[in-house]
């Protein structure tokens, strides 16, 4: 069995026209970087990996999640996680319930509350738990935004020019952050970016996309 | 090459089941919405045709036409309707126009733009009886004039209901105005106006020319079919007309529902045929209008072509902003005027203010104004419950198949409001008497939701489409089905948009006359039928209250759906636009 995400043959067209297309194995632990101008297609290619693709797009091609297909899944049920540019934290939800609306849903309130709560003192926001997401610095909205990912426990990782949004001090941190859980986590990453930097940091394989 | 053929949808295809109830929500909102139009005309052109069993003809010889002909009154009738309707949809339009053009992105606009977008919810037999209290020789402005002029008592003069239907159409433009200026506001957001402004006034072009040359024609597009309704409406309307339209003869919609009211049933018949010719009368009058906007944009290409840079900036300017004050200001006045009649004790021409302020009008009309509110809040809540489960399931079926509303879908949704009310809503009684169906509370409740259904689809479409679906996104990749997106994450974000889609649809419940009072044979009494039956009698004390009661209804739940987000949400920032 081929642990971690696997792209098998993946091809989005749009109107019929050949947009993007895919092939390559994401090991545990490894980031794959995908580059390229804007309008080549990836973040298509990622909502065709999250099962969110429009309908003005068709696509052939399998995605294989630990050696599970889970092309056919619904998105809830595919077990990806995914990080975009803008933190997008519910902001009719308090900082602990964006926490918990990533939990499973099992277990005691007061293990789920002890969990945001351990949660929160791990990205250094204890305490933070009753605050209105939009009084929180970008920064923290961007640690928020990762563990409320993390804690729904995926198998996977994409990540849509997800520091782009950031100024140059607070990107590296993201960085280090992401990625050293991710590899701490084992997970398969798979980041689409223009910034040749996220790549250089990411330190995995490199695919170009030129478009067509 | 050994790869699976995926097949287009393939990632969405699980979401079949939860799809499958979604997908017959657009064919039963269509259907309550197109059902009773269809069903309404056929039930109009049958016995306009002379095939009417319950009156024991089925002859089908067009003898209700030859009657409708020999009617005296009808070459006038069939005037008004198409004078003041054309005249109250270009006024509204040039006031609206010209605000626009003179002032938008200013402080006055911003002002009006406050002042206006109350007034929308403002039921249009409340402002008619407003206008009255202030334009009838006893009303309010001749009592400020009276110590200028001498007069102590009303001069005879026929203002209300004057034959031409000046009054009438002055009341129409006044409720208009708002409805357009918000139409065109929707539509500058999605048009870089204010770009195109710019650079047109730095080649020299003054504001207002500028603007007409530039960003009108994209508004107009945008607003056409809101136009369009606005003259179907205006040619057609019966309680305003009844309130300050002429009386010899009276406007054709006015004169059908008389006829519809006749013990004599064979004189329904004549109505039939009478809104038969209203609606080839508003046919017309829009295939003119249609005509008009070519010609309107042969000259406007001519003048762009001219290069004129402003020379009318400096009359028009200002002349638009007077009339878009004064509209806005005669509404508001009426209201007030409305409020100070409800609690008047006695009060003598030229007397500016009651001698003294009573309750009495309130506690005499007390138990069947309660009843009356009783049987709006009912007929409201009902209509416009449901007008939102249908919509909400509409946009959500459109979210999950990700197929938008085409350009047909919009035309479908302004049909109720483009089709006049008086060329079907008799039909429909017809059909609902032949068929022996009872009329009464629940007619009325699907009656009322043709015409909530749209303004609710229309008022919460956009808000609903400009969510950022990358909500919906990160909230499935956390695990969370169609459904808790919906409810948990989409709902509670659009709460706002929401409730003011829900207010809308109350405020267009409560100001339904027509379909109250034909579908619900005179048997469901509103505070709308109410007031408007209160017009033939002039008690305007009793006007007052009844008016005073049917606004407050009106505007009650754009109060809520302002405050409940506000106390619901606030702390939380990211939700206060």
């Amino acid at each position: 069995m081929a642990e971690g995400l696997e792209l098998a043959g993946v091809r989005i067209q749009r109107n019929g026209a050949a947009l993007v297309g895919l092939d390559h194995h994401v090991r545990p632990g490894e980031v794959l970087t995908v580059m390229g101008p804007s309008g080549v297609g990836k973040s298509t290619l990622l909502a065709f990996v999250t099962g969110t693709l429009s309908s003005d797009f068709s696509a052939t091609g399998e995605v294989r999640l630990d050696g599970v297909d889970i092309t056919h899944l619904p998105p809830e049920r595919r077990r990806v996680g995914i990080l975009f540019q803008d933190d997008l934290l519910f902001p009719h939800l308090s900082v602990a319930d964006n926490l918990a609306f990533g939990l499973a849903p099992e277990g005691s309130r007061s293990a789920r509350r002890a969990k945001v709560e351990a949660a929160l003192a791990d990205i250094e926001l204890a305490g933070f738990g009753p605050r209105d997401p939009a009084t929180l610095s970008g920064g923290q909205k961007a640690r928020v935004a990762l563990m409320r990912m993390l804690l729904a426990e995926p198998q996977a990782l994409l990540l849509d020019e997800a520091f782009s949004g950031l100024d140059a001090s607070l990107r590296t941190q993201m960085r280090d952050l992401v990625f050293g859980r991710a590899r701490r986590l084992n997970l398969p990453v798979l980041m689409v970016t223009h910034d040749a930097d996220d790549a250089t940091a990411a330190g995995g394989p490199v695919v170009e996309l030129t478009g067509r | 090459m050994a790869f699976a053929e995926t097949p287009a949808a393939a990632p969405r295809a699980t979401l079949r089941a939860s799809r499958s109830t979604l997908t017959f929500v657009p064919l039963l909102t269509l259907a309550a919405m197109l059902g009773p139009i269809c069903a309404g005309l056929a039930g109009t052109v049958l016995p306009a045709l002379g095939w009417y069993p319950a009156a024991g003809t089925t002859a089908l010889d067009g003898a209700p036409i030859r009657a409708l002909l020999a009617w005296p009154g009808l070459a006038d009738a069939a005037r008004l309707s198409l004078t003041t309707g054309l005249a109250a949809t270009a006024l509204s339009l040039g006031i609206v126009a010209l605000v626009f053009a003179g002032w938008w992105g200013t402080r006055p606009f911003g002002m009006l733009e406050r002042l206006l977008s109350p007034l929308l919810s403002v039921p249009h037999a409340a402002a008619a009886f407003g206008l009255a209290f202030l334009i009838a020789p006893s009303g309010w402005l001749f009592r400020l004039a009276a110590p200028l002029i001498g007069w102590d008592r009303p001069p005879d003069l026929l203002i209300l209901n004057d034959p031409w239907g000046l009054s009438l159409t002055a009341g129409l433009v006044a409720k208009e105005v708002p409805f357009l200026t918000l139409m065109a506001l929707a539509a500058l957001g999605q048009s870089d106006g204010r770009r195109s402004l710019r650079a047109a006034q730095a080649m020299g072009y003054g504001r207002l020319t500028g603007w007409l040359k530039t960003v009108f024609p994209r508004v107009y597009a945008q607003i056409r079919l809101p136009v369009y309704v606005v003259l179907a409406y205006s040619m057609s309307v019966v309680d305003a007309a009844v309130i300050l339209g002429p009386t010899t003869p009276n406007t054709l919609s006015v004169q059908i529902v008389r006829w519809m009211g006749d013990p004599d049933l064979g004189q329904r018949l004549v109505a039939a045929a009478g809104a038969v010719l209203q609606l080839a009368l508003v046919a017309a009058a829009l295939a003119l209008w249609r005509g008009g906007e070519h010609v309107v944009a042969l000259v406007g290409r001519a003048w762009i072509l001219g290069g004129d840079r402003g020379r009318l900036d400096r009359v028009l300017r200002p002349l638009g902003l007077m009339a878009g004050v004064l509209s806005a200001a005669a509404v508001l006045a009426g209201l007030v005027a409305l409020v100070m009649w409800s609690v008047a004790g006695f009060w003598s021409f030229p007397d500016v203010w009651p001698d003294t302020v009573t309750w009495r009008s309130w506690s005499r009309h007390g138990a069947g104004l309660a009843e009356a509110a009783r049987m709006t809040a009912v007929v409201a809540l009902a209509s416009t419950g449901i007008a939102l489960i249908l919509v909400l399931g509409c946009l959500e079926a459109e979210h999950r198949s990700g197929r938008r509303l085409t350009r047909r879908g919009l035309w479908l949704l302004y049909l109720p409001l483009l089709v006049p009310q008086i060329a079907f809503l008799p039909g429909l009684q017809t059909l609902l008497l032949t068929a022996g169906a009872d009329t009464g509370l629940l007619p009325v409740i699907a009656a009322h939701l043709v015409f909530v259904l749209p303004y609710v689809f229309l008022s919460l479409g956009d808000p609903w489409r400009a969510w950022d679906v990358r909500h919906a996104t990160v909230a499935a990749a956390l695990g969370a089905s169609p459904r808790a997106v919906l409810w948990r994450v989409r709902l509670p974000m659009l709460l706002r948009p929401v409730l003011t889609a829900t207010a809308v649809g109350l405020a267009v419940s409560v100001g339904q006359y027509l379909p109250t009072l034909l579908i619900g044979g005179g048997r469901v009494a509103t505070l709308t039928t109410e007031a408007v039956a209160l017009a033939a009698g002039g008690d305007r004390r009793a006007i007052g209250v009844y008016s005073v009661a049917q606004t407050a209804a009106a505007l009650l739940p754009f109060a809520l759906a302002l405050g409940i987000p506000a106390l619901a949400w606030r702390n939380r920032r990211g939700l206060h636009g």
